[in-house]
């Protein structure tokens, strides 16, 4: 589980409360295009401690919790 | 423009002669470490690293790889990360020719020149872009050509190659320009190299406007400025004594 994490950072890069990021949040209506999500996944590296490509489009929090899970399981 | 590029790490393919060789050195004598990536000419890659060191004192490394293929591109890039550090500024140069009339073209000279030219920019791109990503800055220049512009008899393979690096060149500038990562094109026209050596009496260079053809120094001027022009992306430079007006 890496939510927290990811609703962390977003909170911090679009200044939104992160109460208010939920599992099934889109990244779009987060303001976060797609090109925002690889970058994210990189700010997450360190705290995931490792290098993780993104190269599947994820459409919400969740689906970018699961990528990770399924690149570090 | 560019004063300096103390501290910038340039990735330069098809660096071992030509144009790529005059890139290399430009950048070296502005202060750039140099990753000089080669298809085969192993001694020439490392006389041009040797130069970048004894006469500009800068950090140079050859890696052998061909950018037609995926995988290794990937793994030469990882291994100049890791040799320094990072990169700021890649030069996809490599570039080969296999002219003939569309006519008499062999599926594997069309093949062969895409693989090198136009995939190769894409190996190349796809895997940098990670790393410019999280430096967010980032200076990729594509070396076209005019015939990618205008067409060239013979050259159909070579030509369509060169006119994919254009739209390449404009679509990632767009993508990636939001992230301090710009992306701009030089197309050159007859500049003298090897590639050029059987061009000596060709009827087309007297259709140059400047009556003469270019050197690669002329190229490598143009790659400095882009390197510098931080409000430029998106950009086709041609260098090419006006032929291609």
């Amino acid at each position: 589980m890496y939510f927290d994490k990811i609703a962390k950072i977003i909170a911090e890069r679009t200044g939104c409360d992160v109460s208010s990021v939920k599992p099934e949040s889109k990244f779009v209506d987060l303001g976060i295009d797609s090109l925002d999500t690889v970058e994210l996944l990189m700010s997450l590296e360190d705290e995931i401690g490792m290098e993780i490509e993104l190269d599947q489009k994820v459409e919400t929090v969740d689906d970018l919790d699961k990528f990770i899970q399924s690149k570090t399981a | 423009m560019v004063i300096s590029m103390k501290g910038k790490v340039a990735i330069i393919t098809g660096a071992s002669r030509g144009i790529g060789e005059a890139v290399a050195y430009k950048f070296a004598s502005l202060g750039a470490d140099i990753a000089v990536i080669y298809a085969g000419n192993t001694a020439a890659a490392e006389k041009v690293c040797e130069k970048c060191k004894t006469e500009y004192g800068v950090t140079a490394r050859p890696y052998q790889c061909n950018v037609a293929e995926f995988e290794p591109v990937k793994d030469t890039v990882e291994q100049i990360k890791q040799d320094f550090g990072t990169f700021h500024i890649l030069v996809n140069n490599a570039g080969i020719t296999r002219d003939k009339l569309i006519a008499m073209m062999k599926e594997d000279d069309f093949d062969a020149v895409l693989d090198t030219n136009l995939k190769g920019a894409f190996h190349m791109i796809r895997h940098c872009t990670g790393t410019f990503l999280r430096n967010r800055e980032g200076c990729i220049i594509n070396i076209s050509s005019v015939s990618g512009l205008i067409g060239n008899p013979g050259q159909s393979n070579y030509a369509a190659s060169k006119a994919g690096l254009v739209g390449l060149t404009k679509s990632v500038a767009k993508e990636l320009a939001s992230k301090g990562i710009r992306c701009n094109a030089i197309a050159p026209g007859f500049i003298k190299t090897d590639m050029t050596d059987d061009l000596a009496d060709n009827p087309l260079l007297q259709m140059i406007p400047l009556g003469k053809m270019g050197e690669p120094e002329d190229v490598a001027e143009a790659a400095a400025y882009l390197a510098g022009a931080k409000y430029v992306t998106g950009e086709v430079l041609r260098i090419d004594g006006g032929i291609a007006m």
